[in-house]
């Protein structure tokens, strides 16, 4: 029976797909909605506070709890918009934050499109985020979202430029796009340390493009009642924080992929009695450990004005990570250690 | 070959169209199942207190305009970079170099933009 059921998915190229699909889909928004809780959670305890305790034992129902609360709630078209596009700009966003996960390698061939431009169509992904934000701005026809779309924007293009830099640095090292054999690429122990710079400089900057603190000056909620989607309500509001979150794990993800080995154990150690562990398990501590950091930046650092949002992004980290990508393709020529093709 | 590419596309393409069901079907059902009772109040747009004087599309600050030109220029100097770190390795120093001379004449342009004040945000 078992043996029918594996046979007609795998004969079937569309119905295999399609379980694939869901099986990331459905861990995501899973993933999504307990990350909402473990930042509630760690944050309470960095606060000293209990953090949500009364739906569930500890909780754990409170991330469930909130989207039923949301989904049932009226979905507001304010008079003054321009409703078609105010609708479509959270789907969008939603869209676009589901999309790119179809490149990530999970574990050793676990990857939904394995396609040689991995990290290209990422970048490109990624890009048009900030259309559905803008969107969401203009259309709403409140001065807040305006606002709030405006800064949004052009912070996300300001740090989009860095990470493009910081990507072109890793495929120097690396030699190819995709992103599976990013991680499989050997680097030497020097190579690594010639990355650190940039490694610093992408956390930093995904804190940025993802409206993180200190970088949350798009939401920044005590002059901007919450940015772009201030005008959204319910189901239309919840899209743009899945997305949001979703972006951040996907940010993450990534990270893990360019610096950390991916799904490979972490600074290769190659201890026998781990060798059991499965690559999607340390791809999972991983992308846990980033996570943390970015929660541990928003209970602890203040918010960043945006003049020097706007210096740190083009007068630091522009400069800095073209020079590195100048210098570490100088070094890689100059000591003839570049992948070739 | 053209079709072994197009058919690691594919599943790309099966994802767009869930994606999209997802979320369309996502605000339907929500909006069938929440209690829809709009009022002129509650849909005028959200501001402290009192109606708003005029539209909220006024006047903004030209430099997020600025922003964006640069952002276009830097976006494809990437761009251009991405398939050279790759064939760096078979391109040698010639590619090298000529890449380090485009570089330059970048370089040249954002230090007329930085002393410009193109980025100075008060």
């Amino acid at each position: 029976m078992v043996d029918f059921i594996v046979n007609f998915i795998v004969s079937n190229p569309l119905f295999y797909t399609l379980v694939k699909i869901l099986s990331i889909v459905l861990p995501l928004l899973g993933a999504v909605a307990y990350l909402t809780y473990a930042e509630r959670k760690v944050m309470a305890a960095m606060h000293l506070r209990q953090g949500p305790m009364m739906v569930g034992p500890f909780g754990l129902l409170q991330p469930l709890a909130d989207g039923l609360k949301l989904f049932s709630k009226e979905t507001i078209l304010p008079s003054k918009s321009n409703k078609v596009v105010f609708v479509v700009a959270p789907i969008l966003t939603f869209i676009l934050s589901l999309l790119a996960w179809a490149v990530i390698p999970f574990d050793e061939g676990m990857v939904l499109a394995n396609i040689n431009v991995g990290i290209l169509y990422l970048f490109a992904i990624s890009s048009l985020g900030v259309y559905g934000i803008l969107m969401a701005g203009w259309a709403s026809n409140s001065r807040y979202a305006f606002l709030g779309g405006l800064r949004s924007a052009a912070q996300m293009v300001s740090y989009e430029v860095s990470i493009g830099f910081v990507m072109v640095t890793v495929l120097l090292t690396t030699g190819s796009l995709n992103l599976s054999d990013i991680v499989l690429a050997e680097r030497p122990f020097w190579m690594d340390m010639l990355l650190f710079p940039m490694f610093i400089i992408f956390i930093v900057s995904i804190l940025a493009e993802t409206n993180r603190t200190p970088f949350d000056l798009p939401e920044g909620e005590s002059e901007l009642c919450g940015g772009y989607n201030v005008e959204y309500s319910s189901m239309t509001f919840a899209l743009f924080f899945l997305g949001e979150y979703a972006n951040m794990i996907l940010m993450s993800c990534l990270t893990v992929v360019l610096f950390m080995g991916g799904w490979l154990p972490p600074l290769g150690i190659e201890i026998s009695w781990l060798s059991w562990v499965p690559g999607i398990i340390w791809f999972g501590f991983k992308v846990s450990t980033i996570l943390f950091v970015f929660i541990w930046a928003r209970a602890t650092l203040p918010r960043y004005r945006y003049d020097q949002l706007m210096r740190l992004g083009w007068k630091v980290f522009l400069p800095f990570s073209l020079l590195w990508v100048v210098l570490v393709a100088g070094i890689l020529v100059g000591t003839n250690t570049l992948p070739v093709l | 070959m053209e079709q072994a590419f197009l058919i690691d596309y594919f599943p790309i393409f099966v994802f767009i169209m869930i994606a999209i069901g997802i979320s369309t079907m996502a605000i339907i059902a929500s909006w069938i199942v929440g209690r829809q009772k709009p009022d002129d109040e509650k849909t005028s747009p959200y501001e402290c207190g009192f109606e708003p004087f005029e539209d909220a599309r006024g006047k903004f600050d030209v430099r997020f305009y600025l922003v964006a030109i640069l952002f276009i220029i830097f976006d494809l100097e990437v761009a251009f970079l991405f398939p050279w770190a790759v064939s760096l390795g078979s391109i040698g120093l010639f590619g090298f170099w000529s890449m380090v001379v485009f570089l330059a004449v970048l370089t040249i342009g954002f230090i007329y933009e930085w002393k410009k004040g193109a980025l100075e945000w008060e």
